[in-house]
This record gives C-alpha cells, sequence and structure tokens, in this order.
C-alpha cells in the first residue's frame, strides 16, 4: 500500500478523501455502510451560531448529470452542536470537521470560537459560499474584500485549521482565494455549488421553493477542475478539490490539477459507500503507475 | 441494519396500464429484517438520472422482497421495465415505519390506501393480523383499474373500496365510504395522495383517533444526511422524512 498521508495546515489526513459537508450528516448516518477509520476526514453539516430552519420543500431538483438543492443551512445551532452531537462524535476514528457558516463577520467568528473549544474538532472549513441562503453565505464569497473581512475575524477568534470554502460563483476565483490567503487561511476548499434553477414546462412552475439551488453532481466536475487548478497555481496553501467526483479517477484527477485533498459530495447519495471505494481506488491508481506516496502526484501533470 | 445490496428480480407482474409489481430476493445471502411502512432506495441505469428512487416496501417475508412501482418519471419507468433475471442494486430499509404494535386482541386498525400508496398497507397488515388485530382495509382509486392488487389485500383483511366514478365499491373518495359513519376504529393508518391523507387526517381528529400518514416526499440521500425531502411540521420546524418518517403522527404535521 502506498503512502496515503497528506497535510492540510495543522491537520494530518490518513488519506486525502474527506466527505463534503451537507452530504454525508455528521458521519453517523453512514456507518451502517463504511468504516469512518478508513477516510481522511469528515466535514459535517454546516452549522451556524443560531438555529435555521433552512428553506421550504421542494430543496432538490434532479437534472441531467447533478442535481440541485436549496436546503439553506438547515441546522441547530452551534450549542446544540456542542452539547447534543460532538458528544456522539469524539469516539469516531478520523478527522472530524466542522463547517461552519453565518451572516456577519461576528457571526461567523463566534461560531468558530465555540467550535475551537471543542477538543477533537482540529478544523473547520469556513463556508462564505452557500447559494441558498439570503444574509451572508454566498454575500461574503463572492468579492475579495468581502472574503478577507470574514477570513480576518474568524482567523482572530480561531487558532486550529482554517479552511475556507470558496464559491465558483465569481468572475475569478483566484483573487478570492489569494484574499482568504492573505488573511490566515490554512487551505482553501472549492467549488461549493454552482448556482442554477430549474422549471417544471407542464406546471409551468420554479421546482425550487426558492426559485434557484446549487448544482452538485458529475455535471460541475470540469469547473471544479478548472478551477481548482487556476487557484493551484495562484496560492501557495493547500488546495482541497471537491465539485463532482464518484469515483477514485475523478478524484486523482482533482490531486493532478493541483488539489492536496479531495471532498466527496453528491456521490454518497448514490452510493453511500462510495467514499471509501474512491480511497482504495487512489491507493490501487498509485501501484499501478509505481508511486509511494500520494504527495508524488499532486500538481503533477506532464 | 441497513445494507446496500444487490436484488434479484424473480418476476414482475403488471398491476394496472402505468404500474407493475416487482417481486425480488437478496442476489447473495439473505435480505436484512422490513418493518412496515419503511422504503428501499433502488439504484436507477436510466440516461439523465442520477440519484435512486425511494420506493416503499409492499412486503418483505420468508427472503422474498416486493415492491410495487407506478410509473411516474424516468427513474420509475426504467424500474417497471425490469424484467426477472435483472439486478436492481438497493440501500434498505430505510425510515421509520408505522406502529406495528401495541393493539390488543379484537381492536379494530383502519388502513386507508389510495393509488399507489396502497403499498405499505400490505404488509402493514398482515403484521396487525400476526397479533390478532384484524385490519380493515379501505382503498380508494379513481376507477377499478387504479385499484391495485385487491386480491392481495383481501388475503390480509376485509376491503373496503371507493372509486371517484363509482366502477366498483362505494362512489367518492375514501372519506365518503359509509363505514366512517358506521364503524369504529383505534387507529387510523394512511398512505396516498396528500389530500386524501388530510382528509383521513381530519376525520380522525373529530372521532378523536390516532391516525398515522406515510409521506413520499423527493428524496436524494434517504438516510437523514442531505435534508433534500423535509416537511414542515405544525409548530413550522422541518422535519427530516426519510429518517424521522417517512411515517409521522397525523398530528405532529396536519392540522388542517
Amino acid at each position: 500500500m502506498a503512502n496515503l498521508n497528506v497535510k492540510i495546515g495543522n491537520l494530518e489526513l490518513r488519506n486525502p478523501v474527506m466527505t463534503a459537508s451537507g452530504t454525508f450528516g455528521y458521519g453517523l448516518e453512514f456507518q451502517d455502510f463504511v468504516d469512518l477509520s478508513e477516510l481522511g476526514g469528515i466535514i459535517v453539516k454546516g452549522t451556524t451560531l443560531a438555529p435555521r430552519e433552512g428553506n421550504p420543500y421542494p430543496r432538490m431538483a434532479e437534472t441531467a448529470g447533478g442535481m440541485l438543492n436549496c436546503v439553506g443551512l438547515q441546522n441547530k445551532g452551534v450549542d446544540y452542536f456542542c452539547h447534543h452531537i460532538y458528544p456522539e462524535l469524539r469516539g469516531l476514528a478520523t478527522n472530524v470537521i466542522v463547517n461552519v457558516s453565518g451572516s456577519s463577520p461576528e457571526d461567523y467568528a463566534e461560531c468558530a470560537r465555540r467550535i475551537g473549544e471543542l477538543e477533537d474538532i482540529p478544523a473547520i472549513e469556513l463556508n462564505i459560499s452557500c447559494p441558498n441562503v439570503k444574509q451572508g453565505g454566498m454575500a461574503f464569497g463572492v468579492t475579495a474584500q468581502g472574503a478577507a473581512t470574514v477570513v480576518k475575524a474568524v482567523r482572530a477568534a480561531y487558532p486550529k485549521t482554517l479552511i475556507v470554502k470558496l464559491s465558483p460563483n465569481v468572475t475569478d476565483i483566484t483573487e478570492i482565494a489569494r484574499a482568504a490567503e492573505g488573511e490566515g487561511a490554512d487551505a482553501v476548499s472549492l467549488i461549493n455549488t454552482l448556482m442554477g434553477m430549474a422549471i417544471d414546462a407542464e406546471r409551468r412552475r420554479r421546482v425550487l421553493s426558492i426559485g434557484t439551488g446549487g448544482l452538485s453532481g458529475p455535471a460541475v466536475k470540469p469547473v471544479a477542475l478548472r478551477m481548482v487548478y487556476q487557484v493551484a497555481q495562484a496560492v501557495g496553501i493547500p488546495v482541497v478539490g471537491l465539485g463532482g467526483i464518484m469515483t477514485a479517477s475523478d478524484a486523482v484527477e482533482f490531486l493532478l490539477a493541483g488539489a492536496t485533498a479531495v471532498e466527496v459530495g453528491t456521490a454518497n447519495f448514490i452510493d453511500p459507500a462510495v467514499s471509501t471505494k474512491i480511497v482504495r481506488g487512489i491507493d490501487e491508481y498509485l501501484a499501478r503507475h509505481g508511486f509511494s506516496s500520494v504527495t508524488e502526484i499532486i500538481g503533477q501533470l506532464e | 441494519m441497513k445494507r446496500i445490496l444487490d436484488l434479484r428480480i424473480t418476476a414482475v407482474e403488471r398491476t394496472s396500464q402505468t404500474s407493475v409489481l416487482l417481486r425480488a430476493a437478496a442476489a447473495e445471502g439473505a435480505l436484512p429484517e422490513c418493518r412496515p411502512g419503511q422504503f428501499a432506495q433502488l439504484s436507477v441505469e436510466e440516461q439523465g438520472t442520477l440519484l435512486r428512487r425511494p420506493i416503499s416496501i409492499h412486503e418483505a417475508r420468508d427472503g422474498e422482497i416486493l415492491f410495487l412501482v407506478q410509473e411516474v418519471g424516468r427513474g420509475s419507468r426504467w424500474l417497471a421495465r425490469r424484467r426477472a433475471g435483472d439486478v436492481v442494486n438497493a440501500v434498505l430499509p430505510l425510515g421509520h415505519g408505522f406502529t406495528c404494535q401495541g393493539l390488543g386482541r379484537g381492536e379494530r386498525v383502519l388502513l386507508v390506501g389510495g393509488g399507489v400508496g396502497v403499498a405499505p398497507l400490505l404488509m402493514l397488515g398482515r403484521w396487525w393480523r400476526e397479533q390478532g388485530v384484524e385490519p380493515t382495509y379501505l382503498l380508494g382509486g379513481r376507477s377499478k383499474d387504479h385499484l391495485l392488487r385487491l386480491d392481495a389485500f383481501r388475503e390480509v383483511g376485509r376491503v373496503e373500496v371507493t372509486t371517484e366514478d363509482g366502477s366498483l365499491g362505494e362512489r367518492g373518495f375514501v372519506t365518503d365510504h359509509s363505514l366512517l359513519r358506521q364503524e369504529e376504529f383505534s387507529l387510523i393508518q394512511t398512505c396516498g395522495p396528500t389530500p386524501m391523507m388530510k382528509s383521513v387526517a381530519r376525520y380522525a381528529r373529530q372521532r378523536g383517533v390516532p391516525c398515522e400518514v406515510s409521506l413520499e416526499n423527493h428524496m436524494a440521500c434517504g438516510v437523514g444526511a442531505c435534508l433534500c425531502c423535509v416537511t414542515a411540521d405544525r409548530e413550522g420546524h422541518n422535519r427530516c422524512v426519510c429518517t424521522e418518517g417517512p411515517v409521522f403522527p397525523a398530528e405532529l404535521i396536519m392540522n388542517d
């Protein structure tokens, strides 16, 4: 077996495969299907300072090669997470990373500070890219200034590994990535969902309750791969790649494009055991090509 | 325990112009234990689809599992085109099913179904019957051609029927049926179109009878991870249908 270890800031992953926020619950939901200790990490649901009900049903539309969602960060808030969910996650033999969202820099920072007090959470992923909430969310992720403001506030409140999740709904994603790096992010992850829309022609209605939603799944992979490639060239911090990864081969493509680690998202819905299959598939790829460590292929396009 | 497993289709029977009965068994090993009202996420290999389809478990016993599939879109049409010998991947059993214990011998349970919503009521009725509780079925459809598998239900319990065109049973909706004015039940359990379940829930509330409803919201993951399938409860909190449901106490989610 090749050495699959990678490092994101101070965070050591036993392999580069994590599960994407909002697609794997708190990990516990998937324990019947996968041995969580085989994963590099799990990024649990978006957590906000105050509880959020999210958007009304319908929240999902299947599209060609993908799906749209407008869940809108439904969660019970950081206090509930700390007191009721965290105790259940402490025993998991993998890195548990919390995705943190908010509607003001102060909210983000306070939520991050509370998560920072939890001994067994080694990192957060800062969500400045949710397309489905009215205030905050993506608003901070679409300008370099907005991104810098939030990352600066959170950096001051959170000493552990800080990953900033970027929106693809921008003109130049490298600008936003550089702004996050400039304010002390340890890594960036990309891409969050691409904003889209679905219409039911027969009923002449918008399918999703709020009209628009975020597109994920294999349909977005080429866009994600291009953006990961661009950002990896533009910043010095590690890049975590995600967007439409369904197979080990997809994951290897992101590593070759310059990602140090990857996140598997929508694929978990289609095969709840896919994440660990991707770990094994990366190992097989490395063996087949004669590499002894996964780090040998990161950004190594011929 | 939830599992991902291949099912081998053993027989496909047409049940109406737009629905089929799939009979299947585990391709290898045993089926996990399934309870009435639970569902399976069946994989679909059809161009233009990505996600699994949540399909109610119609019956599961003696190593065989049955699904009633209504052809409504690309995914369900693909499932309905399966033939004996085909393999379909499944994640099951999922969800929180119907209450199926706690009534005493001699108590009466009313199972109200409409359209393909009758599916989970077959297994539910059998479970009740095995505990000495005789189930009464009240099944509704647009016409007699829309009433699925009446013979199978008759093997489990007494069956009363309504059709909108009067082609079988009493004319009208299930809630118009005379038995609702004449008989008393300890529990009502229902699955079908939302307007039907709402009127059944209203009837139950007026009579002071506990009532459970089974929802069929669109889902992505089926295991509580994505929260796409939620329904708002009476207090406006969004409840995850695939894990807290699909069966809910009517008073939790219906108040009109």
